[in-house]
């Protein structure tokens, strides 16, 4: 390593996400997580002989589900920040795998605006933006909509007025 | 056209441009309309006649045994000639109802009986005209077209010409991807850039494709025999040959002759991909390659979709001192057909002086940046590597272990086996991956070097960069380092220098592409 010179490392981006991702977050891991639990606790009302053996797991399931629900989102709402700026879209996600992106504005093609039935719930959307790269897709999840709606619109106007066909 | 084009919806009706266009063949201009070569339909029932020819046989002498020869040979005949004519008539309808223009503007297509299909292409959008003809089409003069612009949307982007004449194809070639002078001035060369050496052949064996083969032969004998039911025979003459000696000689003996054949196999392999194989470059900034012995392919990659190149060595290869090199360029084709085959290949295995020499010739460099010299990444890498291959030789032998343990000690003495051969094996590579690891800036292109059994350098135009990803895993933060990746819309799509030390790897990638990252980045005060 290049001790002389100091090191570096990427600055957090400036912007957390919506307060409320954290409860979609939540909500997404019940949801996941009742999913089995509901099916193998069904089929252990149901079939006497293996009761044990289905709810055995359901329990630990659920058991494990809600503590990851419990946990998980708080420290990924620490972890996932954005940014953008007059240049780039800078975005910060993952716990145990991090992960930077950086997509220039010359360089962004697309700018989609999901909303999904939970999403929607919280009041929440998920700014994708793409650049030509089948690999290089930048997404922001859990922005408060109404932001979500604002930055789309501004990514939108910048990259219109960057001639080029962004390869 | 006729009824059917007023009642069937064309998939391009919401296209303006093209409707204007498209008054139908026969009422505007007719004479700007071509049709397909008219012995497409020779072709096809040639064609047609071949593989009927080889199902007959057998038929004939099935049927013979139920209906006396006589009667056997004149069902098959009608039969035979039922189905030529057939093909050949639904080749001739669609002879017939196929058409294309070459506009100033766009390139349009008409095809179809019932649903007529009406495509075009903006004849700016173009990016590639490629030429194929497999041995018939040879033999007649015939090429196949396929214009592609080169996008990602699959099937829509290409449209097919199947086939027209050779100096047509040839025309169309040019007339659709010669620009006016778009290229850079004249200051590389143009013309040949390689033609093939017949003595590159020698690296045809000790690619991953002779053992493919060997084992696909040896699939083959089984299953061909057991379709005639008498795979258990072939098993017992094969028993019978060998009654005499041991196990083992027996097992190198088989094992010899796949190797024979997969090596006889890629040699036949490499002839009919590579002979007649030449590298050009045209006046309008067009890469050509032509190769193959009985299909003869023509690939056309626009220098404009050119954002570097892949030095590929694979372990077989790489042992003789030979890479290939690949193409990196905008517009993946995602057409099945062409997924498999190698048509951004440049250059088949060379030695790797010729491959350097040619990847600078393509890139209109004086020296390759593939044969840059590469900054190493830290020892925290390699360890990383050891740790890997121990895991991946550990756990499945310590799996083995335990159920020998619990089961058989036949078990037992496997899993030993496996760790005295895995482990060694394991930590060779892990070394070797350790020392292909490498990254570094070279004049315009940025160079990242990875992979033992299929070692890559990549050499990616810092100008296609559109984009950064950094990634570290908690082992990665440890161990600290870091991985960086180069987005970009050619090639794979990313780049990536794998475990970078974190101010080395994020240096490289400020230097590489210079204002995107620096905003976001930050020094760290010296620890203690």
């Amino acid at each position: 390593m290049t001790t002389g010179e100091g090191t570096v490392r990427l600055r957090p981006p400036n912007n957390t996400l919506d307060p409320r991702a954290v409860g979609w977050w939540r909500a997404q891991w019940l949801l996941l997580t009742a999913a089995p639990v509901v099916v193998l606790a069904l089929l252990g009302a149901l079939i006497a002989p293996a009761r044990f053996w289905l709810l055995l797991p359901a329990a630990v399931l659920a058991v494990l589900g809600t503590g990851c629900a419990v946990l998980l989102p708080a420290w990924w709402f620490r972890t996932h920040r954005w940014e953008v700026t007059d240049e780039a879209v800078y975005v910060r996600t993952g716990v145990f795998r991090q992960e930077w992106r950086i997509a220039p504005m010359s360089r962004i093609q697309t700018v989609d605006t999901v909303r999904g039935p939970l999403e929607q719930l919280y009041r929440l959307a998920t700014v994708t933006v793409t650049t030509a790269s089948a690999k290089g897709a930048v997404r922001i999840e859990g922005l408060d909509h109404e932001t979500a709606a604002g930055l789309a619109e501004r990514l939108t106007r910048i990259t219109q007025d960057t001639p080029g066909d962004a390869t | 056209m006729s009824s059917e084009a007023a009642l069937s919806p064309s998939p391009e009706a919401g296209d303006d441009r093209d409707r204007s266009h498209a008054q139908g063949p026969g009422a505007a201009a007719p004479a700007d309309w071509r049709r397909l070569d008219r012995r497409t339909v020779l072709a096809s029932a040639l064609v047609t006649g071949g593989v009927v020819a080889g199902a007959a046989v057998p038929t004939t002498l099935g049927l013979s045994g139920r209906l006396g020869f006589g009667a056997a040979v004149a069902w098959v005949l009608t039969g035979s000639l039922l189905l030529i004519g057939s093909a050949a008539g639904g080749d001739y309808v669609r002879w017939r109802r196929t058409r294309y223009r070459i506009g100033a503007e766009r390139v349009e297509l008409h095809t179809g009986l019932f649903l007529v299909k009406k495509r075009s292409l903006a004849r700016e959008r173009i990016r590639s005209v490629d030429l194929t003809a497999h041995l018939l089409q040879r033999i007649l003069g015939l090429v196949t077209v396929r214009i592609g612009t080169g996008e990602h949307s699959g099937n829509d982007s290409t449209l097919e010409l199947d086939p027209v004449t050779r100096p047509e194809g040839e025309r169309l070639r040019r007339a659709l991807l010669e620009r006016a002078a778009a290229g850079s001035p004249g200051t590389h060369r143009e013309g040949e850039l390689a033609a093939l050496d017949p003595r590159w052949i020698r690296y045809a064996p000790v690619s991953f494709v002779a053992p493919a083969l060997g084992c696909a032969a040896g699939g083959a004998v089984l299953q061909v025999s057991d379709w005639f039911g008498a795979q258990g025979q072939v098993i017992e003459w094969i028993g019978e040959r060998f009654r005499d000696t041991s196990l083992l000689t027996m097992i190198v003996l088989l094992a010899l002759a796949a190797v024979v054949a997969g090596v006889v196999g890629a040699l036949g392999l490499w002839v009919e991909m590579w002979w007649n194989y030449r590298l050009e470059r045209e006046p309008g900034g067009t890469l050509r390659i032509r190769r193959g012995l009985l299909t003869s392919r023509s690939v056309s990659i626009e220098e404009r979709r050119l954002r570097g190149v892949d030095l590929v060595e694979p372990l077989g290869i790489r042992t003789f001192g030979a890479a290939r090199v690949d193409a990196i360029t905008t517009g993946l084709v995602k057409d099945d057909e062409e997924q498999h085959g190698d048509h951004n290949t440049l250059l088949p295995a060379v030695p790797r002086r010729v491959a350097d020499a040619v990847a600078a010739d393509v890139l209109r460099e004086t020296t390759s940046p593939t044969g840059a010299p590469l900054t190493a990444h830290p020892l925290a890498a390699r360890g990383r590597r050891l740790r890997r291959a121990c895991w991946a030789v550990g756990a499945p032998v310590s799996v083995l272990a335990l159920l020998g343990a619990l089961l058989t000690p036949v078990l037992l003495w496997t899993a030993l086996g496996c760790a005295v051969v895995g482990l060694p094996v394991g930590v060779l590579l892990a070394r070797d991956a350790y020392r292909g690891l490498g990254h570094a800036v070279s004049g315009d292109y940025l160079v990242v070097r990875a992979g033992t059994v299929r070692r890559s350098t990549a050499a990616l135009e810092r100008a296609g960069v559109i984009g950064w990803t950094v990634r570290q895993t908690y082992f990665q933060r440890r161990s600290g380092v870091l991985s960086v990746t180069a987005t970009t819309a050619a090639g794979a799509g990313a780049y990536t220098a794998h475990d970078t030390g974190v101010s080395q790897g994020l240096g490289f990638a400020a230097e590489a592409v210079p204002g995107l990252l620096e905003p976001f980045l930050e020094r760290v005060p010296p620890l203690g």
